[in-house]
């Protein structure tokens, strides 16, 4: 799609170019090429601000700790070593932390967004009665601190027998990533065409069918985006996890960690090591995720 | 469809009826995790802050209302609500604005001038702090600002500055170095929804505008700004509630200090429930946290309601 639209959105601008010389004095366009430049060296910058604590973080995960306390943080390695990864798993399970890690966010991020896609079905299309009052109850439900749940979630989970497993991790942020999906996808919904929507009930198709084959193709590149958030965001999770998953049996990877960094005979590439590892699995997660979010686009713009 | 209306007039009634009630059943999970997961605990979070108790077997004493009254004397309390503002600063306003400048120019001018591959690297780069565990972030943050060996101030001492500043023990700029984390945490949230927006603009707003000889900044404020409106809603309103909630951050780089400076509200709860073992006075400070963040949201809430109206009958 946008290929298509870039030579056809150029062409007029390079057209243009002869004439500004021909009108030297009235300056009708800013000059294009270096702007041009500038703003891609603008964009590079910022990303190499936002990068530059995690190159950092990669180069000091593979040295030793006499290395890092010899040179400082910014040198290169003197060589690359795997030290400071053994140093980190001979402390912590990891493989059993990327384990309960992966089950809870996977879980969550399809049973999310599920219930996303059904309740803002009922609320932005269906347009039930009190929906207004629906959408602030959800909202009100993303908005609580956890602080306001977490002293009678941790009763709850104990009283139910799911304190010391993923499901009580998961049913939470089901319906906590759920509130707020419901929030976004409604008011994205809402803006759907009726006459869509109303051309397939005319051909008698029922609700069900409205939503998989007219609802779902359109909100796709949104769907997948709002999984992709919420397995990152469940991943990420700390303070509930850390109350309702004290064994270290069920421990998700990022409180793994944070229980190693209170300690103070862990060397700093240890630390960098870990936090490496911990976040390796979201970041392939992610690049995968790219791929598909630039196919889901693409169906979704073709219609 | 002209032949098929009057035939189907009669059963339309029926079914359209009948299709208002059927919704509820798509609801009906999102209903019942609500009120067991959100609604319950929070009513029974409001119970325990009318108590004195220092959690677990302990006795409940009955307080009233006086934990609120505390809290309105509370000094520290008081100053963490101030620091929200900073919060907010560094996670709604700078991060908003900037991503919506940076979604426009990746979107509408990196993609088209160098290719959609760029656009989408560049996207992701901004959107890597986001995947990060809050743990690892607040390691490499309290590594980055760091005094000693810290990552700023190793480059600082590399440009030949003699004393660098001490980001996180100086009560006077510690607000500020916890900001520079969290606007490069948030900024990739925005971009991203931003640009996922920007995909449902029809190309040829963009086309005719940019025929018509309107310029990149006009077609963003003419453009792109009114089309993804409801997006810039939602992030305005999710950034702004979870400025208002800040915890992780605090807690690992700086816990509060130096001397109490960067005290928040949610740390001051979780203070008092896990360190000095007032479960009913965090509570009400839970509580508390909870009504400001209803007041804020209820307000913007009903902001894009009537934008949406507005828009919906010009």
């Amino acid at each position: 799609m946008t290929t298509t639209t870039a030579p056809t959105d150029s062409r007029p601008r390079r057209a243009d170019a002869p004439q500004r010389t021909v009108h030297a004095g009235t300056r009708r366009r800013r000059p294009r090429r270096p702007l041009r430049w500038l703003i891609l060296a603008a964009a590079v910058l910022i990303a190499l601000v936002m990068l530059a604590p995690l190159v950092l973080l990669v180069l000091n995960a593979f040295k030793t700790g006499t290395d890092y306390s010899a040179h400082g943080p910014l040198a290169l390695p003197t060589s690359w070593s795997l030290q400071s990864f053994q140093d980190y798993l001979d402390r912590v399970d990891f493989l059993r932390a990327l384990w309960n890690s992966v089950v809870i966010s996977t879980l969550v991020a399809l049973l999310g967004t599920l219930v996303s896609l059904l309740s803002a079905y009922a609320i932005g299309v269906g347009r039930v009665r009190g929906s207004t009052a629906l959408l602030a109850v959800f909202l009100l439900a993303t908005m609580l601190p956890q602080e306001a749940l977490i002293y009678p979630l941790f009763y709850g989970a104990q009283a139910t027998g799911t304190f010391n497993t993923v499901w009580s991790v998961i049913i939470v942020f089901t319906v906590l990533q759920a509130a707020f999906g419901t929030y976004l996808l409604s008011s994205v919904m809402s803006t759907l065409p009726p006459s869509l929507l109303e051309a397939a009930a005319l051909d008698g198709a029922g609700r069900w069918r409205i939503l998989w084959s007219v609802v779902y193709p359109v909100m796709r590149p949104t769907l997948s985006v709002l999984m992709v958030f919420f397995f990152v965001w469940t991943w990420n999770e700390f303070y509930i996890p850390l109350i309702l998953l004290s064994d270290q049996s069920v421990q998700t990877v990022p409180i793994a960690l944070a229980t190693l960094q209170g300690q103070n005979s862990i060397d700093i590439t240890s630390l960098n090591a870990g936090s490496l590892l911990s976040l390796l699995p979201t970041l392939v997660f992610f690049i995968i995720f790219q791929r598909t979010l630039s196919r889901g686009v693409t169906v979704g713009s073709v219609k | 469809m002209t032949t098929a209306t009057p035939s189907a007039a009669p059963p339309l009634r029926r079914r359209r009826s009948a299709r208002r009630a059927g919704y509820w059943m798509y609801l009906l999970p999102m209903i019942i995790g609500t009120a067991v997961i959100v609604l319950l605990p929070f009513a029974v979070n409001v119970f325990i802050s009318l108590f004195r108790w220092k959690g677990g077997i302990a006795p409940m004493r009955w307080n009233g209302l006086q934990n609120y009254v505390d809290l309105l004397h509370d000094s520290q309390f008081w100053l963490a609500f101030t620091n929200t503002i900073f919060m907010i600063v560094g996670i709604v306003i700078v991060p908003t604005l900037l991503g919506l400048l940076l979604a426009a120019m990746l979107f509408d001018y990196i993609g088209r001038e160098f290719g959609g591959r760029t656009a989408a690297f560049l996207r992701a780069t901004y959107y890597l702090p986001q995947i990060l565990p809050i743990a690892v972030a607040g390691f490499i943050w309290s590594w980055v600002l760091a005094t000693q060996n810290g990552l700023l101030n190793s480059v600082i001492e590399a440009l030949g500055v003699k004393s660098p500043p001490d980001w996180l023990g100086d009560p006077n700029i510690a607000i500020y170095a916890v900001m520079l984390m969290l606007i490069w945490l948030q900024l990739g949230y925005p971009v991203v929804i931003f640009m996922a927006a920007l995909q449902r603009v029809d190309p040829e707003l963009y086309e005719a505008a940019s025929l018509d000889g309107a310029g990149w900044w006009r077609r963003f404020r003419a453009i792109t700004v009114p089309q993804i409106r409801p997006e810039v809603f939602v992030v305005v309103i999710t950034a702004t509630v979870g400025a208002l909630k800040v915890f992780a951050p605090i807690l690992i780089l700086t816990g509060g200090g130096p001397e109490g400076s960067t005290v928040v509200p949610s740390y001051y709860s979780y203070r008092n429930f896990f360190e000095l073992s007032k479960v009913g006075y965090g509570s009400a400070i839970a509580t508390a946290m909870s009504i400001v963040i209803f007041l804020v949201a209820g307000v913007m809430l009903w902001l894009q309601r009537r934008g949406a109206r507005e828009e919906a009958a010009g």
